[in-house]
């Protein structure tokens, strides 16, 4: 049976790993390859690197540091930040990301998830939202979750996956950050729209919260969660062995003696 | 030295920074010299199955890793390069495989449940159902990182090990020096890397 997946989220600003609360109130956190080896020694199932520098600078310190965690991870990373030409895609494919994830990019310019699946196939294109209740509409929210694009959530998922999006990361910028648990009801009304993989984000604060997660709803494929695991206020190792217990499906690392 | 047939299709990079980390000497290459001089051949490969096989047959790296296979250099196809390796593929249309397998490679989507997602993408845990030499540390029910939409049919006793996703799909399959991966070994954490190791050994066979 297929394991839901547990993913770490790890924002990168100027070569440190850092989380905000609600979009805001930026603090360094810890350094990215070493984080990223604990996560691969330890059992997450998937990695996500976030690059959230501005500077030109930056940029080439994160794609140095891509280039080092890729040489020691050893379970699929996906990259996003500043992904908005297919060339992006080739620049953080050659330093080893598996999937690329584009948010504001494809709100720029649809086409570039036609574009990057064509060239790179539907399962390297990640199409991560960040999405908001608006008037009672699910609305995308375009710059780090700043400005309403007006664009419908739902359909922005339903086409994305039409134009070729392999996955979707569906962040719910209304739980981002409280840690009261996921946003089941955006999920499951996202759920209906695609058949394509769903990572949900945005609301994780503890243990349960995943669980319930994949009860509710089941067609979700994976937990993603940021400061929770980086601060072991939800140890990753843990939250899995706790998740099996449960009877939700697990990939669980093996002791070896 | 491994060869990493580099045609064209897919990113090879953490493929070749899987078998270094393993201190296994590769090469990413599409060098028909350095292909001949190598010990073994990874054959990787994502994407379309009829787009694949077209590169293959332009770069003329079809003839080199069929001769190289037949005359016993170990051959270890990885994803769509394991799919390659068998004798034909119903993925958009009809496609000739390269026949080094036997069997066909055909649509999940027709063979399992709908409330099944396709692509089969995620860690699924192994069956074990023979012997390989891949296999070997490797338990029943290590789970594995799949990502494909197509799968191996009517492979016998080829296949080694399959995980359960509404069909059995063959994981991991074998026939002498011929060696096939559905999954993605370098993205398998200790499971896989366990497989890669076994590969670039010396006495693999």
């Amino acid at each position: 049976m297929i394991a839901k997946r547990i993913i770490p989220c790890l924002d990168v600003r100027n070569g440190r790993v850092v989380k905000g609360t609600n979009f805001e109130g930026i603090q360094d956190v810890a350094d990215p390859v070493e984080m990223a080896k604990y996560y691969n020694d330890t059992g997450a199932d998937e990695l996500v690197f976030y690059d959230i520098t501005a500077s030109f600078e930056g940029r080439g310190l994160f794609t140095d540091i891509l280039k080092r965690t890729a040489a020691q991870v050893f379970i699929p990373l996906t990259v996003g930040g500043g992904i908005n030409e297919v060339s992006d895609f080739e620049r953080v494919l050659s330093c080893g990301a598996d999937k690329v994830s584009v948010n504001s990019g494809a709100i720029r310019d649809p086409s570039l998830i036609d574009r990057a699946a064509k060239r790179y196939g539907d399962q390297c294109v990640v199409l991560s939202m960040d999405v908001k209740r608006v008037d009672g509409q699910f609305r995308i929210f375009a710059k780090g979750g700043r400005v309403d694009t007006g664009i419908d959530a739902l359909q922005w998922a339903h086409d994305g996956q039409e134009r070729g999006a392999g996955e979707l990361v569906v962040n719910s910028i209304d739980t981002d950050g409280v840690k009261q648990g996921f946003d089941l009801e955006m999920l499951a009304a996202m759920a209906k729209q695609v058949t394509i993989p769903i990572i949900a984000s945005g609301g994780a604060g503890k243990m349960e919260d995943f669980k319930t997660l994949f009860e509710a709803v089941p067609q979700v494929d994976a937990g993603l969660a940021a400061s929770i695991f980086h601060r072991k206020e939800v140890p990753l190792p843990d939250l899995k062995r706790y998740l099996a217990e449960q009877g939700i499906p697990m990939r669980i690392l093996r002791e070896e003696k | 030295m491994i060869a990493i047939i580099d045609y064209g299709v897919g990113n090879l990079y953490s493929l070749s920074h899987s078998l270094s980390f393993l201190g296994i000497e590769n090469k990413v290459t599409r060098n028909p010299e350095e292909i001949m001089a190598a010990d073994k051949i990874i054959l990787p490969g994502v994407g379309a199955f009829g787009d694949a096989r077209q590169k293959l047959r332009e770069t003329g790296m079809d003839a080199l890793v069929v001769q190289k296979a037949k005359a016993g250099a170990p051959l270890l196809g990885i994803c769509l390069g394991m799919q390659l390796l068998f004798q034909k593929s119903y993925e958009y249309g009809e496609h000739e495989g390269l026949s080094l397998l036997p069997g066909e490679i055909c649509p999940l989507k027709e063979d399992i449940p709908g409330s099944l997602k396709v692509p089969h993408i995620g860690w699924n845990g192994l069956r074990i159902l023979g012997d390989s030499p891949l296999l070997r540390g490797i338990q029943e029910g290590d789970s594995v990182y799949y990502v494909h939409s197509f799968y191996a049919k009517g492979a016998g006793d080829a296949v080694k090990a399959a995980s359960e996703y509404g069909v059995m799909v063959p994981g991991l399959v074998q026939q002498g020096n011929v060696f096939g991966a559905q999954f993605h070994p370098e993205k398998s954490g200790p499971v896989g890397l366990k497989m890669l190791k076994a590969f670039g050994e010396d006495s693999l066979c």
